[in-house]
């Protein structure tokens, strides 16, 4: 076959799945609040990802947080002290407290629609 | 036929080994922030040396898959440049670009995602230095796609979907992806899948033209194999991305398809063991011995990172290894062994086409090619052991700190075998720049070729 062509059906069959995967493949989750965006926003502009993961994207030097806020062991306070404070290897950022209830509100949201990593158990 | 000079291929070039010199300067000082807790927690923490990193490694790549360009498209085309001007204008843009992100991440400015940590609008110049370098490769090359060798289809992708997917990777900015987490995410891991896939393929057509200018033989590059493996990297590009998103719950069908693509990756691994068994029965090349030794390096690194790739895509092993520094194995990997040895293959034979022949093949750089190698073994085998020994960890139950008191004697060996990764490339690196360093600014002995 002509290798143009190849190319053709391929490259629209990555049109199309790119348009289902945009809208389809991925509408399982709930909509976030203007504080969730804000606390989204704030975890970008402090580079968290650098330290931290969630749903596998983000660095390891930090614990993981997709499921920080139902996790046992750790939970809400765990990650309001870490805010408030930082640790032995994160830096204390002086987060005010309206940015501390931001990003917990945003890792809630993240927690609340990690649905495959409650059903395998998290890690 | 020489590959005539181009000033403008040299000086991305020299951008491009001093970025990786930089970055990696950067990657071993964020390694010993795993030893030494607190070191330079205050000043230059691991939130602004790690980004440092990434964005000085990937513009190592880009901007050597770049320079290399510009030196192969006049010399395939047999024409001069389109414009000199809009490559000048690529270079200019290129380091305002540079000093912009580096000064912002030393300052602490983000803003943006996972590896593109800056501000969006540093995409927008991106974007418009990608389009400059578009414009000269296809005004130049022309290429008629039913002729062409299979490096002008992999160069001609890796510009397209590089534009592609980092437009793709800013869909972010508008609610409709930022407000859903798991759009977000997967569209996330979408967009950086591919485009890893697109500076593959710049680096790749690199190296196959170099096979070609190395073995002298044509036809490697126009046969039904070359293009066959083409499209199938063409294909992964496309749609293997999803093996990030096993944990993201997305659609089950998305990680379907995933697996299977990237399971046609055992067809590559077949290909790379069978011809590099034929390599080294057969090929015995007088000219350019040194671009040839280095791609045969590469090529062992390609079987050792295709495998574990192929590993963690089967999702029953992904559901341990993702989260571990084995998918950290799997990106240094493919960055510094795979990556970086093809572009400095790459390097070297534009370095003795435009010098007298032979000029780096010490034996100083032999050693330090080996000894880099070497480095590198224990470096990606220690992130492998730490992976599986965090896997261990958390079977465990064991709780984060716990983890991270285990892992310390991998930490250890990490960053002392990352300092001398470090070493090795430097030793390597330093006789290439002088090359371009002296065909930019000549000193009264230097000997350039002048074709």
């Amino acid at each position: 076959m002509n290798k143009l062509w190849v190319f053709a059906i391929l490259f629209l069959t990555y049109l199309s799945y790119s348009s289902w995967v945009y809208t389809m493949g991925t509408n399982r989750a709930s909509e976030m609040s203007v504080r969730q965006q804000y606390g989204k926003q704030l975890y970008q502009d402090y580079n968290c990802q650098s330290c931290h993961q969630l749903f596998g994207l983000g660095g390891f030097l930090g614990p993981e947080l997709t499921t920080v806020i139902s996790d046992k062991n750790r939970g809400e306070l765990y990650a309001k002290v870490l805010l408030e404070n930082g640790a032995i290897r994160m830096p204390n950022f002086h987060f005010t407290p309206a940015q501390v209830d931001a990003i917990l509100d945003y890792l809630k949201y993240v927690d609340a629609n990690a649905f495959t990593y409650k059903l395998n158990g998290g890690k | 036929m020489k590959i005539r000079i181009n000033n403008t291929g040299s000086w991305f070039i020299i951008i491009a080994i001093c970025s990786l010199l930089l970055g990696l300067l950067f990657g071993a000082m964020g390694g010993l922030q795993y030893v030494f807790p607190g070191f330079l927690k205050d000043h230059l923490s691991f939130q602004k040396m790690r980004p440092l990193h990434v964005y000085l490694v990937i513009n190592w790549i880009f901007c050597g898959a770049a320079g290399a360009m510009y030196y192969y498209i006049p010399y395939v085309s047999g024409k001069e440049l389109f414009s000199g001007k809009l490559a000048k204008l690529h270079v200019a843009l290129q380091l305002i670009i540079l000093v912009i992100v580096v000064v912002g991440f030393f300052s602490g400015i983000f803003g943006g995602r996972e590896y593109l940590e800056f501000p969006p609008f540093i995409i927008l110049l991106i974007i418009a230095a990608w389009i400059l370098l578009m414009i000269n490769f296809f005004a130049t090359v022309r290429p008629s796609f039913k002729k062409v060798p299979v490096y002008i289809w992999s160069w001609s992708t890796g510009l397209i979907f590089f534009l592609i997917t980092i437009t793709e990777a800013q869909l972010w900015l508008l609610p409709y992806f930022n407000n859903n987490i798991i759009r977000d995410i997967t569209v996330q891991w979408k967009a950086m899948g591919s485009m890893v896939g697109s500076w593959n393929m710049l680096v790749y057509g690199t190296a196959m033209f170099v096979m070609e200018k190395v073995t002298g033989d044509q036809s490697i590059n126009r046969s039904k194999k070359a293009f066959f493996f083409y499209f199938l990297g063409l294909t992964n590009l496309m749609f293997n991305w999803g093996h990030h998103t096993y944990i993201v719950p997305s659609s089950e069908l998305i990680k379907t398809i995933s697996y299977v693509i990237s399971m046609t990756e055992l067809l590559i691994l077949a290909n790379i063991i069978y011809s590099f068994r034929k390599t080294y029965l057969k090929i015995n090349p007088h000219k350019h011995f040194l671009s040839f030794r280095i791609l045969t390096y590469a090529e062992v690194w390609i079987l050792l990172n295709l495998t574990l790739s192929i590993t963690i895509s089967v999702p029953a092993i992904n559901y341990y290894t993702h989260g571990t520094h084995i998918t950290v194995a799997h990106a240094m990997g493919t960055t510094i062994g795979i990556n970086t040895l093809l572009l400095l293959a790459s390097l070297v034979l534009i370095g003795e086409e435009i010098t007298k022949d032979g000029f780096l093949f010490t034996k100083t750089f032999n050693r330090s090619f080996i000894f880099f190698n070497a480095a590198l073994l224990v470096f990606w085998l220690c992130l492998v052991g730490m992976g599986l020994c965090k896997i261990a960890a958390q079977q465990q139950k064991n709780g984060f700190y716990e983890i991270m008191d285990k892992l310390l004697p991998y930490f250890k060996v990490f960053s002392i075998s990352g300092i001398l990764v470090v070493i090795g490339l430097v030793l390597i690196l330093i006789p290439v720049l002088k090359v371009f360093l002296n065909q930019l600014f000549p000193k009264k002995d230097a000997v350039i070729v002048k074709n």
